[in-house]
C-alpha cells in the first residue's frame, strides 16, 4: 500500500474542484486594494484530481483504527461505539448552515437542545445548572479552574491560590490548574489506591482553594470516603471540582453533585457516545452547585414560556471561554444520544460498562498482576512489573502484541502511580464474546511472553508500519513536508 | 432494547457468576449508601431511533436559513462534496487521538499534511496539530511569547481584534501575572503611532487582527520592526481565506501566525467546530501547545509518523506544561486539510479572489446606489463595515425575507448600533447580491 503524502501525488495543472465561474464585473485586485497588501509568495499546495483525493484518503483509513474496526478497550477514555443515527442529525442541513451570530427568533431550535441538554446533564450529575461552551475536557477543566477563581474573588479571599491533586490524576488536572493561576500540591494515594484521608488533611489549610478529583478515579475505585472527602475540603473553605472523564461509570447510580463536588466537567466524546474524530473535536461541558452558578460562563441560555434565549446579563460571569458557544456538531450528536437512551438506557449503558470491566478484570487478574485486587468500577488496572522481571517484556510490548490480533491496546503507563501500567476501560457496547476473544488474546501474548519473548518485541509484525523511532522523530524533527 | 447494548441475560448470568457476586448491584457496593440514586433519573426515556430522527429533524427545522451575508469570524463559503465524504470514513472519526503510531498512520499522516498545508498558507516553519479556534489560539500564542521572554510581561493587543478574541484572552489571562493592554484605534485601523508610544522592552508580544475584526486590511507594513526592536514577538491573526489574495504572517515578519480555519471546508455549525490553527518560526519550536506530529522511521527503515516533542505536553511535564490542551480539532483539522488539498492553490486563489471581488461588487453597489456610508472606507478583502440608519430594524426586515443582511456590531459595541459587518463569499451569486441590494431599498 502506497503511503505517498498528498504532495507527492501532485501534478501541475490538475485540480479536485472547480467553482462556479465569476459572475460579477471583477478589475483587477491592485485597483481595489494597495499592493503593499497583496501576496507575492506562492505556497506549494497540492494539485490532485478529485479520484486521487478519495484514494488518497481511504488508503489513509485504510492505515488506521477505529471503534468501528474492532475493540478499543483504552482506559480512561471510554471508546464506546458512536451510533449512526447521530451522524445523520449531525448532517441535518438545519443544524449545519446555521450562522452564530443569527437573531434569537431564528435559532430556536439550537437554543431548545442547549436548555434541553444542559437540562438534561444537569439531571445526571446532580448539579444546578451548566455551560456548553468548553470544546473539550481540558477546556472544561479551565472553565471550572476560573470558576474557583471568580468565587473566591467576589468573597474577597485571596489567600486561596493552591490546588490539591491526587498522584494518580490526569494530567491535564495539574496543568489545568496551573495555567488557570494556581499553584498544584500533590496529595498521596493510600494501600487501598484511594485519596489518603491522613495526607488530605495535612493539606487543607487556608491556602487552599480546592481539590481536584475523578470519580472513579483513575485506578477504575470509588473513592468510598468521598462525603468525609467534600465534608473536610468544605470545613476548611475549599472547593471540589470532579473531572468527568471517568462519569461512564456512574449514570444513574451517583450523581457528583450529591457527591458533594461545587463543579464537574463532562467529556461528552466518551460519555454521550461522540466520536472522537482522531483527537477532536470534543465538548467538555461544564455544571455547577448553587454556590458556583452566578459566575457561568456568558452567554448562558434561558427560557421564557416557549421562547428560548441568550442571557448576557451576568454580572458576575468568569468570562468568555470560547469564541461563540461550543463544538455544535458535538452537541447536537450528544444531546441525540441523550434521548436516544433516556433516563432507563443510560443507567444501563454505566451498569454493563462496570458488568464489563469486572468480567474481564476476573478474567484477567490470575494471569496479570492487579495491585488493588477489589471490585472495580467501568475500567481497571493492571500491571506488567513482574512480567518485565522474569521475561523482558513491558506493558509496552503488550500493548504492541495487541496490534497484532486486532485489537487496540489499553492505556498505557497510566496512571503514573502503578508501574508498567496497562489501564482497561471495555465500555458497555462490546459483547461478552468480544471480551471472550480479547481475553484469549491477552492470555496467548502471555504465554509467548514466558516461551518466546523475542516474538513480542519484534511485534507488532502486520500493521501497515512497524514499531516506530519516537527517539529520531524528538530529536530530529522533521515537522513538515519540504519538497525535495 | 437498547440497540447498543448487547448483553443478554443469559451473559449477565454468566459475568456474574464469573465475578462472583450476585447481582450488578453488587459491583456498586463501594458507592456509599447515603448517596446511591434510588430513583431513576429525572429524564425521558428512552426512544426509538425513528422518533429520535423525527424529534432531531422537527429542531433543526426550527432553525432558519438564508441566504447569508453574515461573517465576523464565521464564513458562508463553498464546500466541496469529497470533504464530507472522506470525514465520514469511520476508520477516522472512530479513532481516538492516535497514540498507537503502528494502527494510526492514516490520522498521523492527515494531520503531517496538514502542518504542512497551514506552513505553506502562513509561510512559517512550523505547526501544531490544531487548538480549539481563532480565539483560543491568541491565548495559548500569548502563552508562547510570555514563556520565551520570561522578563517581559505587558502584552499589546490591538483594539480592532474580534472582542471574542478580546474576551478570551481577558478571561485566560485575568489571575496571571501578564498585563493585557489595548492598542488604540484611528479610523478602525489599529493606530501605528499609538503602538510606537506604548512599546518598550517590556513588552512580550504584540497581536494584531488582519483583515481585523470590521473587515478593513491592516497595512503591517514596518510593524515587524518595529516589535523586534524591542525584543517582542509580533503575532498576526488573519481568516486564512484571506492568505489566497493577501500577504501570509511570514510576509509581515510575524513570530507567530494564529487563525480559525472554518472557511476551510467547515460549515457554519452555528459557531463549531473551527479549528484554531498556530504556527511559528523553528526557533519557538518546543514553546508550542498541543499535539506535533514528526516524520521518523519503523524499525524496518519505512517512512512513518508519530506524536512527537511530547516533553512538552500535560501527560509529561504535567503542571509544567506548555499548556492543558489535549484534545484538539482533529477531525475538523482534517477537513480543512482535504479542503485544501482538493481545491489546490489555484482553487484557494480563485475561491478568494471572488469573494474579494464579489464584496466589492456589493459594496459599490450599496454606496454608490443607496448612499450608504462605509464605516472607514479603508481596503478589505471580502467584509466591510457600513452604517445604515436603524440597522436593526433594517437587518430584521431583511431577515422576514430570508436574507441574513450581515451583522448588526450593536451586539458587540453599544455605540456600533448603526454599523453592520456584511460578508460576501464566492458562494454568493450576482442574483442574490442583486436581490440584496434592491430588498434594502425597500426597507431602508
Amino acid at each position: 500500500m502506497s503511503n505517498k503524502l498528498i504532495f507527492e501525488l501532485s501534478s501541475d495543472g490538475r485540480t479536485g474542484y472547480r467553482f462556479p465561474d465569476l459572475d460579477v464585473p471583477a478589475a483587477p485586485l491592485e485597483e481595489s486594494v494597495s499592493t503593499s497588501l497583496l501576496r507575492n509568495s506562492k505556497p506549494e499546495l497540492p494539485e490532485v484530481s478529485e479520484v486521487d483525493i478519495i484514494r488518497h484518503y481511504t488508503s489513509l483509513a485504510k492505515r488506521n483504527f477505529g471503534v468501528d474496526a474492532g475493540f478499543y478497550p483504552l482506559g480512561s477514555c471510554t471508546m464506546k461505539y458512536n451510533p449512526k443515527i447521530n451522524e445523520d442529525v449531525g448532517g441535518f442541513s438545519g443544524f449545519t448552515s446555521i450562522h452564530p451570530l443569527q437573531s434569537e427568533e431564528s435559532v430556536q431550535g439550537y437554543l431548545e437542545m442547549l436548555y434541553e441538554t444542559i437540562k438534561s446533564l444537569s439531571e445526571i450529575t446532580g448539579m444546578k445548572w451548566g455551560t456548553l461552551q468548553p470544546y473539550a475536557g481540558a477546556h472544561g477543566e479551565f472553565t471550572g479552574m476560573k470558576l474557583f477563581k471568580s468565587y473566591f474573588k467576589k468573597k474577597g479571599d485571596k489567600k486561596r491560590t493552591k490546588i490539591l491533586v491526587p498522584t494518580s490524576a490526569h494530567g491535564t488536572n495539574p496543568a489545568s490548574a496551573r495555567i488557570s493561576g494556581f499553584q498544584v500540591e500533590e496529595i498521596t494515594a493510600d494501600e487501598r489506591g484511594l485519596v489518603s484521608i491522613e495526607n488530605l488533611k495535612e493539606h487543607l489549610s487556608d491556602e487552599v482553594a480546592g481539590i481536584m478529583l475523578t470519580n472513579p478515579n483513575t485506578l477504575g475505585l470509588f473513592e468510598k470516603d468521598i462525603i468525609e472527602i467534600a465534608r473536610l475540603v468544605h470545613e476548611a473553605g475549599g472547593l471540589l471540582y470532579y473531572d468527568g472523564a471517568n462519569m461512564n461509570a456512574i449514570m444513574g447510580k451517583v450523581r457528583p453533585g450529591d457527591m458533594g463536588f461545587d463543579v464537574i466537567h463532562l467529556n461528552l466524546h466518551k460519555t454521550m457516545s461522540t466520536p472522537h474524530g482522531g483527537g477532536g473535536p470534543g465538548a467538555g461541558p461544564v455544571f455547577v452547585s448553587d454556590r458556583l452558578i452566578d459566575f457561568l460562563p456568558a452567554p448562558d441560555v434561558g427560557k421564557d414560556g416557549d421562547r428560548y434565549y441568550f442571557d448576557y446579563d451576568k454580572p458576575h460571569t468568569m468570562g468568555r471561554v470560547s469564541g461563540f458557544y461550543g463544538n455544535m456538531a458535538v452537541l447536537v450528536r450528544a444531546y441525540t444520544y441523550i434521548i436516544t437512551m433516556g433516563s432507563d438506557g443510560l443507567q444501563k449503558a454505566s451498569e454493563y460498562a462496570v458488568l464489563n470491566a469486572n468480567y474481564l478484570k476476573e478474567k484477567l487478574k490470575t494471569t496479570y498482576h492487579l495491585y488493588y485486587d477489589t471490585v472495580c468500577m467501568h475500567e481497571f488496572v493492571l500491571s506488567a512489573k513482574k512480567m518485565k522481571e522474569e521475561f523482558g517484556i513491558s506493558a509496552l510490548d503488550i500493548a504492541k502484541g495487541l496490534l497484532d490480533y486486532g485489537v487496540h491496546p489499553p492505556t498505557i503507563y497510566f496512571p503514573l502511580i502503578v508501574p508498567e501500567a496497562m489501564m482497561i476501560e471495555p465500555t458497555e457496547t462490546e459483547s461478552k464474546e468480544t471480551l471472550d476473544s480479547f481475553v484469549d488474546a491477552m492470555l496467548e501474548i502471555y504465554k509467548t511472553a514466558k516461551e518466546n519473548p523475542e516474538i513480542l518485541h519484534e511485534a507488532p509484525l502486520n500493521t501497515a508500519v512497524r514499531r516506530v523511532d519516537e527517539v529520531l522523530a524528538a530529536k530530529h524533527p522533521i515537522l513538515k513536508w519540504k519538497p525535495e | 432494547m437498547f440497540s447498543y447494548l448487547p448483553q443478554t441475560d443469559k451473559d449477565i448470568r454468566e459475568m456474574l457468576d464469573v465475578i462472583g457476586v450476585n447481582s450488578i448491584d453488587d459491583l456498586f457496593r463501594d458507592i456509599p449508601a447515603e448517596i446511591l440514586q434510588k430513583k431513576e433519573l429525572n429524564i425521558a426515556p428512552g426512544l426509538s431511533e425513528y422518533d429520535v430522527y423525527k424529534r432531531m429533524k422537527g429542531l433543526s427545522e426550527k432553525n432558519m436559513q438564508g441566504i447569508s451575508f453574515m461573517g465576523c469570524g464565521s464564513y458562508d463559503h463553498i464546500v466541496p462534496s469529497v470533504v464530507g465524504h472522506v470525514l465520514q470514513m469511520p476508520n477516522f472519526y472512530t479513532a481516538y487521538t492516535p497514540y498507537q503510531a503502528e494502527i494510526s498512520q492514516g490520522i498521523l499522516q492527515s494531520i503531517f499534511e496538514f502542518q504542512t498545508l497551514i506552513c505553506e498558507l502562513t509561510g512559517m516553519d512550523v505547526s501544531n496539530a490544531s487548538l480549539y479556534d481563532d480565539h483560543t489560539a491568541a491565548s495559548e500564542a500569548i502563552t508562547m511569547a510570555v514563556n520565551a521572554r520570561k522578563k517581559a510581561d505587558r502584552i499589546l493587543v490591538s483594539g480592532t481584534i474580534h472582542p471574542h478574541t478580546r474576551a478570551v484572552i481577558d478571561t485566560f489571562f485575568s489571575d496571571i501575572p501578564v498585563k493585557i493592554e489595548e492598542i488604540a484605534t484611528e479610523n478602525y485601523l489599529t493606530s501605528l503611532d499609538a503602538l510606537k508610544e506604548s512599546i518598550d522592552d517590556s513588552v512580550a508580544a504584540v497581536l494584531i487582527q488582519t483583515p481585523n475584526f470590521y473587515g478593513w486590511a491592516e497595512d503591517l507594513t514596518g510593524l515587524a520592526d518595529l516589535v523586534h526592536e524591542h525584543k517582542a514577538l509580533l503575532i498576526i491573526s488573519s481568516n486564512p481565506m484571506s492568505l489566497g489574495v493577501f500577504k501570509s504572517q511570514a510576509d509581515w515578519g510575524a513570530d507567530i501566525a494564529i487563525g480559525g480555519t472554518q472557511p476551510f471546508g467547515l460549515s457554519t455549525y452555528f459557531g463549531g467546530p473551527s479549528v484554531g490553527y498556530i504556527s511559528t518560526g523553528t526557533k519557538l519550536t518546543r514553546k508550542m501547545p498541543g499535539r506535533i506530529v514528526g516524520q521518523t522511521k519503523d524499525v524496518d527503515g519505512k517512512r512513518a509518523f508519530v506524536l512527537t516533542l511530547q516533553a512538552r505536553e500535560q501527560h509529561i511535564k504535567r503542571e509544567r506544561a506548555t499548556s492543558n490542551i489535549c484534545s484538539n480539532q482533529a477531525l475538523a483539522a482534517m477537513g480543512s486539510g482535504i479542503y485544501l488539498s482538493t481545491i489546490g492553490w489555484k482553487g484557494l486563489q480563485e475561491a478568494a479572489s471572488q469573494s474579494f471581488q464579489k464584496a466589492h461588487y456589493l459594496y459599490k453597489r450599496l454606496t454608490e446606489e443607496l448612499g450608504l456610508t462605509s464605516q472607514a472606507g479603508n481596503d478589505f478583502f471580502n467584509e466591510f463595515t457600513l452604517l445604515i440608519p436603524n440597522a436593526a430594524r433594517v437587518m430584521e426586515d431583511m431577515e422576514a425575507q430570508g436574507i441574513y443582511g450581515g451583522v448588526n456590531l450593536l451586539r458587540f459595541f453599544p455605540d456600533l448600533k448603526d454599523a453592520v459587518t456584511i460578508a460576501v463569499t464566492e458562494k454568493r451569486t450576482k442574483e442574490e447580491m442583486d436581490a440584496y441590494v434592491d430588498l434594502m431599498k425597500r426597507v431602508l
